[in-house]
């Protein structure tokens, strides 16, 4: 598919563009920085708009630990910046190729790591946004202060829209101090129900964990939780006391980005493999293991949260298609988003794995409301959104 | 009425040109005999309220300055009731209104004259609680409080608006409540993870679950903080927390506001954060002092509360930098709660700000604004200013975490009302240029639609409305609320039509 790229340098260059496209009919694909190519197939597009020339920091205000962004800036970039003030956006997912991940690709689809233990999700750390409507509109909804209740949370509806109700032209997000040291407590053991029961006992206490992750992986299972703040080391020597106390090989690094680096990274698959996201519960954990085992892929969660990412490994397209439908039938009716695949794949199952319910038909109202010409992204999302 | 239509790319939107007044109107509005009859058959008689004097209980919510009398109150017992008596309503194209506790403070809740009022005070069952998973189901009429009793003594739930024994969690949903400790732990919305919805047209929309991260769009987020115009809830799944291991409790006391608004700034900024950090002036001070009692100074500028909570070690460890700061900012004491009892005198000085102002003033007004944090001092400045240019006293209460104000303007009768509301205006207009917003937790309702436009610029609202009429096209779940004008919706997709409004020749098209 040959298209032809757009990168508009304003927000109101790309509204009138978005205008002039939906007059012609022509479909537009929006891209940050390319890294999440996820959903399905969708229509071919006459255009590709890239936010890369929409990168500026509007606004950093270090003293109320809010800024507004534009949409192209890297995630590695903004990590520097805040950094440099004591402070961070709670935001660590795998930054993918090149660490091109932009503020306005994790927005829109959503993407979060292990800090959302703690802090949330895109959608719970977004402020407000501006967007630009198919019908070359600039709207604006929430604001940049952290408590606001004016008008629909529109910044939430378009974060995970993955694009197809418009793009985003600026996000406010809210910041948090940087804490002042860190250690994690890992406990491991070959039992995957074991593996859930220690999970539950460290989510249910009243440590409080910045991060609380598991791991299975070759028949072994890892939990892993960090500790962030001046009493970081007390609290992941009580963390480790619990997991040994449950029966785990329990253990406390205090040198531990690597740790979580790795699991980061096993939310993406290697080139030719697959990745699926589990939206579970913690109390099925033990069962999606079990399901990473025997598809031989390697499983990384948020404990507490009950989602998980399952990776499986290089194979043939049609093998692939395969492992993934007997893992969604394991974990149904856990939702099981297939997120990393080839496009053999992708165009032989539905990523999404949405029912035909009354909630899809409100999204497709919400759609047709917002992008009745079908200009951004189509196909890509839910029921063919 | 005539309506004038906008034709604002597609949809069009119709304007009325003269606004419908469902504000004043005592009296119940007739309502079809046929819709009255379903209603009976769906509620039972008992549990449908016609007499005006029943229906006087239901006039207002917790702002008094609005009233209307519903056509029919109806008081559904489960979910299922709910559906059939929306989708009655929807049948009669009568519009609706949702109603929890009515302790809203924005109207809401206020009926529509013409309209049927659904209040969830019957579903109050809590249907699951389910620990191992951090989530409790209930219908809409459970009390925030109630949440937290059902996950407790390991659990809770954290939003806790100051209302929390009364207002039901049906209304938090709808109006994404705040309280106290939202600066560390978030918002209802932060909470929310699955709704059961009946939309204006009767269908039941399951939308998210205990799961996160469900596949489409976050109509759940879209959903909470509607203030209860997208559809009503039946039934809501919570995430609840474990209790912090240690919570510690203190009151500095400060000369002036500006002392204790530069504490905050530097609490915050050095890395801590606080359960909750909150400040009442001297007005408020003396007001909840005198219903109180619990031994806060009457002569003290400014009252900083705050609440360290989470780990014994982190606590400790932070707690004495706290108070450090505070001596440093020229705190002129410190009182540290030293028990249980202590720290609840303290919270229940906090808590009856509100209702305290009364012993101070025959009326007053509960405003609710937002700015960023570091513009307190500048935007309290201006506050105090207003007060000496309308010759009126305003108490302030806030959230100092998360900028959230609560000015309180003090008035005697009726007389001066008009000039405190404007007075309440003109505050909004100082935090919206201190780039804030007009609302951090009370909503728009009926109240503060007037206000929208200094927030939100056409474009904006026209986008709200793309939301509102994918829910509810034809604008029967509470309208006439947080849109600043009436607003119908368009078709879309698909050709020119004619809309009925404009085939009957009372509204045009340009």
């Amino acid at each position: 598919m040959s298209s032809q790229l757009l990168t508009p340098a304003s927000a109101q260059e790309a509204a009138q563009a978005l205008r002039a496209y939906r007059s012609r009919g022509i479909a537009v694909r929006i891209v940050g920085g390319g890294t999440k190519p996820w959903g399905g197939a969708g229509a071919s597009c006459g255009v590709e708009l890239g936010t890369c020339a929409l990168g500026a920091v509007v606004e950093h205000n270090r003293g109320d630990l809010t800024a507004v962004l534009q949409p192209g800036l890297c995630l590695r970039e903004l990590d520097e910046l805040f950094s440099s003030a004591g402070q961070m956006l709670a935001l660590d997912p795998p930054l993918g190729e090149g660490d091109a991940a932009t503020i306005g690709g994790v927005v829109a689809t959503g993407d979060s790591g292990p800090l959302r233990h703690r802090y949330g999700a895109p959608r719970d750390l977004v402020l407000g946004t501006t967007v630009a409507l198919a019908d070359g509109t600039l709207a604006r909804a929430g604001g940049k202060v952290i408590k606001n209740v004016a008008g629909y949370d529109l910044a939430k509806l378009f974060s995970g829209s993955f694009g197809t109700l418009g793009l985003i032209t600026e996000v406010a997000v809210r910041l948090h101090p940087r804490p002042p040291a860190q250690a994690t407590a890992t406990g491991t053991t070959d039992d995957a129900g074991l593996l859930q029961r220690a999970a539950t006992a460290l989510s249910a206490s009243s440590l409080e964990a910045q991060s609380l992750d598991v791991r299975w992986e070759a028949q072994t299972g890892t939990v892993l939780a960090r500790f962030a703040g001046v009493a970081a080391a007390a609290q992941a020597a009580a963390a480790q006391r619990l997991l040994s106390g449950v029966g785990l090989q329990a253990a406390v690094t205090e040198d531990d980005d690597e740790l979580w680096a790795r699991q980061r990274a096993a939310q993406r698959s290697a080139d030719g493999g697959a990745v699926i996201r589990v939206s579970g519960t913690p109390s099925r954990l033990a069962e999606a293991c079990v399901a990473a085992q025997v598809a031989g892929a390697t499983l990384v969660g948020r404990a507490a949260l009950g989602l998980s990412w399952i990776a499986l490994p290089t194979a043939a397209p049609g093998e692939l298609v395969t492992a993934i439908a007997r893992v969604r039938k394991v974990l149904a009716p856990s939702p099981c988003v297939v997120l990393d695949a080839p496009p053999y794949v992708r165009a032989h199952l539905d990523p999404w794995d949405h029912p035909e319910d009354a909630a899809l038909i409100l999204m497709r109202r919400v759609k047709e409301r917002f992008d009745p010409a079908r200009t951004c992204n189509p196909g890509i999302f839910v029921g063919g959104i | 009425m005539s309506f004038v239509i906008v034709a604002y790319s597609s949809p069009a939107i119709l304007v009325p040109r003269s606004l419908p007044d469902n504000t004043t109107k005592n009296a119940a509005a007739p309502i079809e005999r046929e819709l009255l009859e379903r209603l009976y058959a769906i509620c039972g008689d008992e549990h449908v309220l016609t007499e005006s004097i029943q229906l006087r209980t239901y006039e207002s919510d917790g702002l008094l300055q609005y009233r209307a009398a519903p056509a029919a109150v109806v008081l559904p017992g489960s979910a299922a009731e709910v559906r059939d008596v929306v989708r009655a309503c929807s049948d009669a194209n009568v519009p609706w209104v949702a109603r929890g506790a009515g302790s809203g403070l924005s109207g809401g809740a206020l009926p529509v004259a013409e309209g049927v009022l659904i209040a969830v005070t019957r579903m109050r069952r809590v249907l699951e609680v389910d620990l191992d998973n951090g989530r409790v189901v209930v219908e809409p009429g459970v009390t925030n409080v109630e949440v937290s009793a059902a996950v407790a003594p390991t659990h809770f739930y954290p939003p806790d608006p100051s209302s929390q024994i009364v207002c039901s969690i049906g209304g938090n949903v709808a109006e994404n409540s705040g309280g106290a400790h939202c600066f560390k732990y978030g918002f209802t919305t932060n909470y929310v993870t699955g709704l059961e919805v009946v939309l204006a047209d009767g269908a039941v929309v399951q939308l998210g679950g205990k799961e996160l991260d469900v596949p489409g769009y976050d109509l759940l987020g879209a959903f909470v903080g509607s203030e209860g115009t997208l559809g009503i809830c039946t039934k809501i799944t919570l995430r609840v927390i474990p209790l912090p291991e240690a919570i510690k409790t203190m009151v500095a006391f400060f000369e002036t506001t500006s002392q204790a608004g530069e504490a905050v700034s530097e609490i915050v900024s050095g890395g801590v954060v606080p359960g909750a950090i909150e400040m009442m002036d001297t007005l408020t001070i003396q007001a909840a002092e005198q219903a109180v009692g619990a031994g806060f100074p009457t002569d003290a500028g400014a009252a900083l509360i705050v609440e360290l909570d989470g780990s014994r070690a982190e606590c400790e460890a932070r707690f004495d930098d706290v108070v450090a700061l505070c001596e440093r900012n020229g705190a002129t004491s410190i009182r540290i709660a030293q028990d249980d009892a202590d720290r609840a005198a303290i919270w229940r000085t906090r808590k009856a700000a509100f209702a305290a102002m009364g012993r101070v003033a025959p009326n007053y007004y509960v405003q609710d604004g937002v700015i960023p944090r570091t513009k307190l001092p500048e935007v309290l400045a201006k506050i105090s200013a207003l007060a000496e240019q309308y010759g009126m006293r305003v108490g302030n209460v806030f959230h100092a975490g998360d900028g959230n104000l609560h000015p309180l303007v003090c008035y005697d009768g009726e007389d001066e009302a008009e000039r405190a509301e404007e007075l309440a205006g003109r505050i909004l207009e100082a935090c919206v240029d201190a780039g804030g917003s007009i609302t951090g937790e009370h909503g728009i309702g009926v109240d503060k639609k007037r206000h929208m436009p200094k927030m939100f610029d056409e474009p904006d609202l026209a986008a709200f409305q793309h939301l509102r009429c994918a829910f509810d096209p034809r604008g029967l779940a509470n309208p006439g609320k947080v849109m600043p004008t009436p607003r119908l919706c368009g078709e879309v997709p698909g050709p020119y039509r004619t809309h009925p409004l404009e085939r009957d020749g009372i509204a045009e098209r340009f």
